[in-house]
């Protein structure tokens, strides 16, 4: 049989990190009481205008720059139109023509044969990113037929970063999003994260023959975790090529993931290809934004967007750290990967390390094997952590004056677990773990013990 | 003697110095709206609010503070535009009990300058038209089908059956807005103009309608039917009072990002204005087939008006008017069908009863909401959206609207100041003879003289020039240059000093006794 391969691409919409929606004054928040953040525009109600939110512009201009993209000094808004509940105009105002960003990259690492020593780092390429609003939510009442809408979300900011067809696996999406979620946060344009719906990954996926054209794509919708994501796009890699093998064909469809039965379904209520009828956003004249270069000397900075202002303010981004990390205290890129996977994980790591003449590379395996181990088995997060950064430390300061054994720590380890206020010094008195540095005082140890087991000490004597 | 146009300015001293006082100002508006009903001018008629008001504004000439100008004088708003608390219809089964949570920007500031909204006013539903004919209270009539000058010019078989049967269409779309000011219900009204819909019944009905520059006056709170080409109009009964009203209402407004940014500054017109130097271009495709003789030979009168004054007259080209009507027709129709897409019945307005499924909720509101014209317009401005379409229709459509556009600017260009046209084909038809062609017919008719400056987002406007042999008003149109406010007022106003127009002889009026009418003092005082 010929080998397959696989070609995924990725749509991604990511929640702009904002007070107030794109185009209203209405507040972006999770979880509020259904509909109170809706301003009449949100409601569509006649008569109202958008009025463009810079804060969403900036965002926008600070990931597409994070994502080594050309920003385009001139971007254009149209309407998307079609029928549903929870979009109130009839149509979404998003960039289809002229988006704000342009070609960039990502680039991610991945562990080969799941081994975190040899990682291997990979790109694929951002086609754009574009604003555009986000719909209501709607809840469907089958059993008193009717649906409910919620407006809070309409209307609220979006980015929708499109990544080209070149990842070939669930895991290498993952492994993108992941990144691009670390990106994302490092940047504050939005928190993204995937369980409040901040950040959303639809993929599309296709397979076919080394040398022959493109097989026809499939969209997978409803993913709601990144462990999901890798599930589903390798399920429907799978299942396409089942499909094949057995002469079968593939629709040009959208599939929801089901998490349950781990697999995708055909979506109903998609009736044929829409026709969304693409009209330029009357009401928003093109959105300009200056450089250094094109700035005017007269204009009002509070009027404008400055990208070159915008960059220079941009902060360390994951890989920069990572490889700062890594120069800094001589730990493995590997290391870097998983203390800037776990949210908090960094600065605790960093804060031992200050307060402790522990080597930062024996350190880390404290933090990464230890520590991270007992708070991924009791669900907790580094903030959620009963051990500070000061009580680690002054373990492994115990432990490098070779005042205990390692074995020692972690049964102190296991007491801090509990939470109850004490520190190292305090564990080590009570249950008398202290390591015995005087010579003297070992011999008469063991003196004593030879002593008490004379039998043992003539057989052993006499072979 | 001939009569003058009642001067806004002489109401605003008389109210200063307490020859009248706004409530019974208001009182008298509101009592001639009353005895005027068969005009059908008005949708919603604020009393309550109105007298509130009155009484306020009052309150503040006893303090001798005004807020202005406008403090206590009676206006009306066209239906379509946004009004706090009283309904606002667009004429519409769809927005029919619709009362809106805020003010329309435009609204809010002439309440803010102390205006007393009395109502309102009736027009083809959605702004789409041009008769107001069209909407679902029934069509306006025009007041000077009740004149005493249009009676005494018709051949009459019998009294009733004439008044019955011979009324004449105001014009549209804010033909509701143009009757209240021609029939002295009101001292300023907001129309809305987006193909002529403010010049068109301001000529039919003797009054100035201005249609003012793209952007210069906020859209926000207007219910839009052409986004790219709507502004909101100024209807009054003679140029400076059109001036003032648009001192008041200009200017950037954060809430509509299609206004410009510069500072607008009020301006008061000269009170001899002088044409001599100017160059006013005649272009000579608004020569238009269909033109009335009458309308044709008042033209070339007017002309002749400037020349004798001094001015450069010269014909001009704008070599693409002809396409305006087909251009304005895709892209109209195109920015109507998304538009409407809001009015599903969902968050406000009519919603049917039917409720087997949100689709079939969505298709029944909006069959049982809009009418045919509105429904016909949605139709091809989806076709002309579709993917396999949009670059033949509406791509080319936008071009030959940038064509449009260049004509103007060459001839501006050119060292013209102002463009001088008829604004209609003929005086007012009557209504049993205007809806014998179907709507779009008559708007592809009535709009050809005024839609290209909407096109090219130009000022505009209709000063009323004369009375037909039918005894009905007639009126030319001039077009200015962009944000050139103050120099198309200028020209109108002089314009409007040669003419003379004559005030409408209305019986209702005169026996309201509207005695401050009656101070035709020419030297204005405010």
């Amino acid at each position: 049989l010929a080998p397959w391969v696989p070609v995924v691409g990725l749509e991604i919409h990511a929640q702009i990190s904002s007070n107030s929606k794109l185009f209203s004054g209405s507040q972006v928040q999770f979880a509020a009481p259904p509909n109170s953040l809706v301003s009449f525009f949100d409601a569509s109600l006649p008569g109202t205008l958008p009025v463009l939110n810079r804060r969403c512009v900036e965002a926008a201009v600070m990931t597409g720059l994070a994502l080594n993209c050309s920003i385009n000094k001139k971007s254009l808004f149209d309407r998307k139109h079609y029928f549903y509940a929870d979009l109130p105009a009839g149509y979404q105002i998003t960039q289809q023509r002229i988006p704000i960003a342009v070609n960039g990259s990502l680039s991610y690492s991945l562990c080969i044969d799941n081994k975190m020593s040899q990682m291997v780092t990979k790109t694929v390429r951002i086609k754009q990113i574009q604003l555009e609003q986000d719909s209501g939510k709607s809840l469907h009442d089958d059993t008193r037929s009717q649906t409910l809408v919620d407006l809070n979300r309409a209307g609220v900011g979006l980015m929708e970063v499109v990544m080209e067809p070149d990842m070939c696996c669930g895991e290498e999406a993952a492994a993108a999003v992941r990144e691009l979620q670390l990106i994302l946060q490092t940047l504050g344009s939005s928190q993204a994260v995937m369980a409040e719906g901040q950040l959303r990954v639809d993929a599309n996926v296709s397979v076919h023959h080394p040398g022959e054209p493109y097989g026809v794509r499939t969209e997978v919708k409803n993913i709601n975790s990144i462990r999901f994501l890798a599930k589903a796009v390798d399920y429907e890699i799978q299942r396409q090529i089942e499909e094949l093998e057995n002469g079968g064909t593939i629709l040009n469809e959208t599939r929801a993931f089901d998490s349950k039965l781990g697999c995708t379904v055909p979506m109903r209520d998609k009736e044929g290809k829409q026709d969304y009828r693409f009209m330029p956003e009357p009401n928003l004249p093109p959105l300009i934004l200056y450089d250094a270069k094109s700035l005017p000397a007269n204009m009002n900075h509070q009027q404008v967007v400055n990208i070159d202002w915008i960059h220079e303010r941009l902060p360390d981004l994951p890989s920069v750290k990572r490889a700062k990390l890594v120069e800094q205290y001589g730990i493995l890129p590997e290391h870097s990967f998983a203390l800037l996977n776990e949210d908090g994980l960094t600065e605790f790591f960093e804060n031992v390390v200050k307060q402790t003449q522990m080597k930062p590379k024996k350190v880390i395996g404290w933090i990464l094997n230890v520590l991270l181990s007992y708070l991924k088995q009791h669900s907790l997060t580094v903030k959620e952590s009963p051990i500070s950064s000061l009580m680690m430390a002054d373990l492994l300061n115990l432990l490098e004056k070779k005042e205990i054994s390692s074995t020692a720590a972690k049964q102190v380890l296991a007491e801090l677990w509990k939470g109850e206020e004490k520190t190292p010094l305090e564990i080590v008195k009570e249950k008398k773990l202290e390591l015995i540095q005087d010579q003297k005082e070992l011999e008469q140890i063991c003196q004593a013990v030879i002593d008490g087991q004379e039998n043992e000490v003539i057989m052993m004597a006499l072979g | 003697g001939l009569c003058q146009p009642v001067w806004r300015f002489q109401v605003s001293s008389a109210l200063k110095e307490g020859h009248v006082t706004a409530t019974e100002l208001c009182q008298r508006c509101l009592a001639l709206i009353k005895s005027t009903r068969f005009l059908n001018a008005y949708i919603t008629v604020a009393e309550e609010t109105a007298l509130k008001q009155a009484e306020e504004s009052e309150k503040r000439y006893k303090r001798g503070q005004p807020l202005g100008v406008l403090d206590g004088i009676p206006i009306a708003v066209k239906d379509n535009f946004n009004t706090a608390g009283i309904e606002t219809t667009c004429a519409s089964n769809m927005l029919k009990g619709y009362i809106s949570p805020y003010n329309a920007t435009v609204v809010q500031k002439l309440l803010d300058q102390g205006a007393v909204l009395l109502g309102k006013t009736n027009l083809d539903e959605f702004a789409m038209g041009s008769g107001s004919t069209d909407g679902v209270f029934g069509p306006v009539r025009n007041p000077w089908s009740y004149s005493r000058q249009y009676k005494e010019k018709s051949v009459s078989k019998s009294h009733s059956e004439d008044e019955e049967s011979n009324w004449v269409i105001t014009g549209g779309s804010s033909g509701g807005s143009a009757a209240a000011v021609s029939s002295f219900t009101c001292f300023a009204a907001l129309g809305s103009d987006t193909g002529g819909s403010t010049r068109n019944p301001a000529a039919h009905c003797g009054v100035v309608g201005l249609k003012p520059t793209y952007g210069l006056i906020s859209r926000h709170g207007l219910i839009p039917l052409v986004n790219s080409m709507d502004v909101p109009g100024i209807l009054t009964r003679c140029v400076d009072d059109a001036a003032v009203v648009l001192g008041s209402l200009a200017g950037h407004d954060p809430k509509d990002s299609t206004t410009i940014q510069d500072n607008f500054k009020p301006f008061e017109l000269p009170s001899l204005p002088d044409v001599s130097k100017l160059s006013i271009g005649i272009p000579k495709e608004y020569h238009a087939p269909g033109l009335s003789s009458e309308i044709l030979a008042l033209w070339s009168k007017a002309a002749d008006l400037f020349k004798n004054a001094g001015a450069k007259v010269i014909e001009v080209s704008l070599p693409h008017t002809r396409y305006s009507i087909v251009c304005y027709h895709v892209l109209c129709t195109a920015e109507v069908a998304s538009n409407m897409a809001r009015f599903d019945g969902l968050e406000y307005g009519h919603r049917s009863d039917m409720n087997k499924s949100t689709e079939s909720m969505y298709a029944a509101t909006r069959r049982e909401g809009f009418n045919d014209v509105v429904r016909g317009r949605i139709l091809s401005g989806n076709y002309f959206l579709l993917k396999q379409n949009y670059e033949n229709y509406f791509i080319k459509a936008q071009k030959v609207r940038r064509l449009i556009a260049n004509d103007f600017l060459k001839v501006f260009g050119s060292g013209v100041d102002i463009l001088l046209t008829p604004t209609t084909l003929s005086d007012a038809v009557p209504y049993r003879e205007f809806i014998k062609e179907d709507n779009r017919t008559r708007s592809a008719q009535d709009d050809i003289l005024t839609q290209a400056a909407n096109m090219a987002g130009l000022p505009a406007i209709n000063v009323p020039t004369a009375l037909s042999e039918r005894g009905l008003p007639v009126g030319l149109q001039f077009i200015g240059r962009s944000f050139q406010e103050k120099q198309l007022l200028t020209v109108a106003k002089w314009f409007e000093k040669q003419v003379k127009f004559p005030m409408i002889q209305l019986e209702e009026v005169k026996r309201h006794n509207h005695d401050v009418f009656q101070h035709q003092k020419s030297a204005s005082l405010s």
